[in-house]
């Protein structure tokens, strides 16, 4: 429970830090079509290239942005196997033969091991990135930059402020909650409750009495919040300003290159296969 | 200068028209007060005194049924409320109801932002709030991460960038440890003394009481008492029928007079401190 890394800022002064968050969400999202674009380890290299780059320059320590992908970790290791078990393909990479082991619909081949790897250094790049805008950035800057990037909406009558400020308090209260929960699992526990044995039925029936206290106090708290909220003045986006603005600097200028760089690098590895393994898909 | 007044102030939860409030219901019966500029007034009571309503009233979250409440001379009305709003900081019970940011200086800014002023301004008030609460050192920090009364400080930061002149804490302390109390309470009596706030403190921990200029007890919706927090400690029988004890050092006063030693009905700890070393020595 405690290692809920998303939404966790990790500060520090950096120049990850100072980038323009808006620069940083069309960063993810470049990095993430990169990663799906990159069809061979060289892509794949190039991504992790740029996000160890990324990472050094933002001083997030290593084993912290590695934490991200141990919230995944049933996934990797899911996906990993069901590779590994049932590709039947026949493609060789290395000496021996393609095939290791072949039973009824299972099989071990080189291929599969292969695609095992890949898939699994995918996802685990698709996570650390991830993260890395949530470490990198404030839950304000950010849903101030998907405030600012969603402003077209705007025009279409969408309360883009409301929903920014929904989610910055979503954000801002996800440690809350999960302390609750936390709490309210504790209280059941001293009187007998048991949620790790017993049947999956068993188990999602054990959640039900966690559920509904937190539920009532999520109420609660919410009706507090929003006299806290009034009673600091606020009434939507009437005349409102911004203690924090966005600007586009040179820092900016540079993060954006890198990436638009990348997306071209790896588009380029797609069409241009390199290498031994390049063509394995 | 009148800060505050209620005038024959009337309301009720639950059904209108009732005359005896139900179960869950509960009904304020033509309150009359004034607090003057610059006074710290102790409101104590029991659960379900309404000195917890008082608070909401004095800012419209809860509309009276009848009465008038006026703010520095301005009548309290849908129309006034937003700028009388400005006028009264109200901190609520639970810090972690209040904050609607993840870093301190975001949520400090919010009321700033809310009643929009300019950037370089809200900057200032930052400064000047945590500053006045003694936490300028965490301007960047995360806000889960600090303790209760830590987060209470901020929020009573974010209140003051309002720059509000009436600050109401309603029940600010009650779930802090007895070290994040005394925070909160020495904040709020500088305040009061050096930026001439006027403070209306909502509690039931009656050592609290002790420092303030005037302390009004209400139960069952009235006010049955008001005095100095000398005057009405000295009435503890009274204060009994109304399910509220005396301060520790009141206690220990009539705990030593019933067993026969006998001192002054002080609440001046240093003065009973000599008066016990005389009897001792």
């Amino acid at each position: 429970m405690k290692d809920v890394a998303f939404g966790q800022y990790y500060p520090a002064d950096s120049f990850v830090h100072r980038l323009d968050p808006r620069l940083k969400l069309l960063f993810l999202i470049a990095f993430i079509t990169a990663i799906f674009l990159a069809d061979n380890f060289y892509g794949l290299a190039a991504c992790a290239l740029v996000l160890f780059a990324v990472i050094l320059a933002s001083r997030v320590p290593f084993g912290k942005v590695l934490r991200a992908v141990r919230g995944i970790l049933f996934l990797v290791i899911f996906t990993a196997v069901i590779q590994v078990l049932f590709n039947h393909g026949d493609e060789v990479y290395w000496g021996g033969p393609a095939v290791y082991w072949e039973w009824k619909i299972f099989a071990v081949t080189q291929e599969g091991i292969v695609l095992a790897i890949f898939l699994v250094l995918r996802l685990a790049l698709l996570v650390m990135c991830s993260s890395m805008l949530t470490y990198t950035t404030t839950p304000v800057a950010l849903t101030d930059g998907i405030e600012s990037l969603l402003t077209p909406l705007k025009w279409l009558h969408i309360p883009v402020h409301v929903l920014a400020l929904v989610m910055n308090m979503a954000l801002s209260l996800i440690p809350v909650l999960t302390g609750e929960t936390e709490r309210i699992m504790n209280a059941q526990k001293a009187r007998g409750a048991d949620f790790e044995t017993g049947s999956i039925f068993h188990r999602i029936k054990a959640i039900v009495p966690i559920l509904i206290p937190l539920l009532v106090s999520s109420i609660d708290r919410a009706e507090e919040l929003g006299n806290a909220m009034d009673s600091r003045c606020y009434r939507g986006d009437i005349k409102r300003t911004k203690y924090k603005k966005l600007r586009f600097g040179w820092r900016d200028l540079i993060g954006f290159l890198l990436g638009a760089a990348l997306v071209t690098g790896v588009v380029l590895l797609r069409v241009y296969p390199v290498g031994f393994l390049g063509s394995f898909l | 200068m009148r800060a505050i007044e209620f005038r024959d102030v009337s309301f009720s939860y639950g059904e209108e028209g009732e005359a005896e409030p139900q179960i869950g219901g509960f009904r304020l019966n033509h309150l009359n007060f004034a607090v003057e500029e610059g006074e710290f007034v102790a409101v104590l009571g029991h659960n379900g005194s309404g000195k917890s309503t008082l608070a909401r009233l004095s800012n419209r979250l809860l509309e009276a049924d009848s009465g008038e409440i006026e703010v520095f001379g301005t009548l309290l009305t849908k129309k006034t409320v937003y700028e009388i709003r400005k006028q009264i900081g109200i901190v609520f019970q639970n810090p972690d109801n209040q904050t609607v940011a993840s870093i301190v200086e975001d949520d400090v800014a919010f009321g700033a932002e809310n009643i929009g002023l300019p950037r370089e301004e809200i900057g200032e008030r930052i400064a000047f709030a945590l500053k006045a609460v003694g936490m300028e050192a965490y301007r960047n920090a995360t806000i889960s991460r600090l303790s209760g009364g830590q987060k209470q400080r901020i929020a009573i930061a974010g209140v003051l960038a309002l720059k509000p002149r009436i600050m109401i804490l309603d029940e600010s302390t009650a779930m802090l440890d007895p070290r994040g109390r005394r925070e909160i309470i020495d904040v709020v009596e500088r305040l009061n003394r050096e930026e001439k706030i006027t403070v209306i403190l909502i509690t039931h921990f009656m050592e609290e009481a002790l420092r303030a200029d005037r302390a009004i007890v209400m139960n069952r919706g009235e006010i049955v008492m008001q005095d100095t927090p000398a005057g009405i400690f000295a009435r503890h029988e009274e204060l009994l029928t109304y399910n509220l004890t005396l301060p520790r050092i009141g206690m220990i006063v009539k705990g030593l007079n019933a067993g026969g030693i006998p001192v002054s009905d002080t609440l001046d700890i240093e003065k009973l401190a000599g008066e016990i070393a005389e009897c001792v020595s």
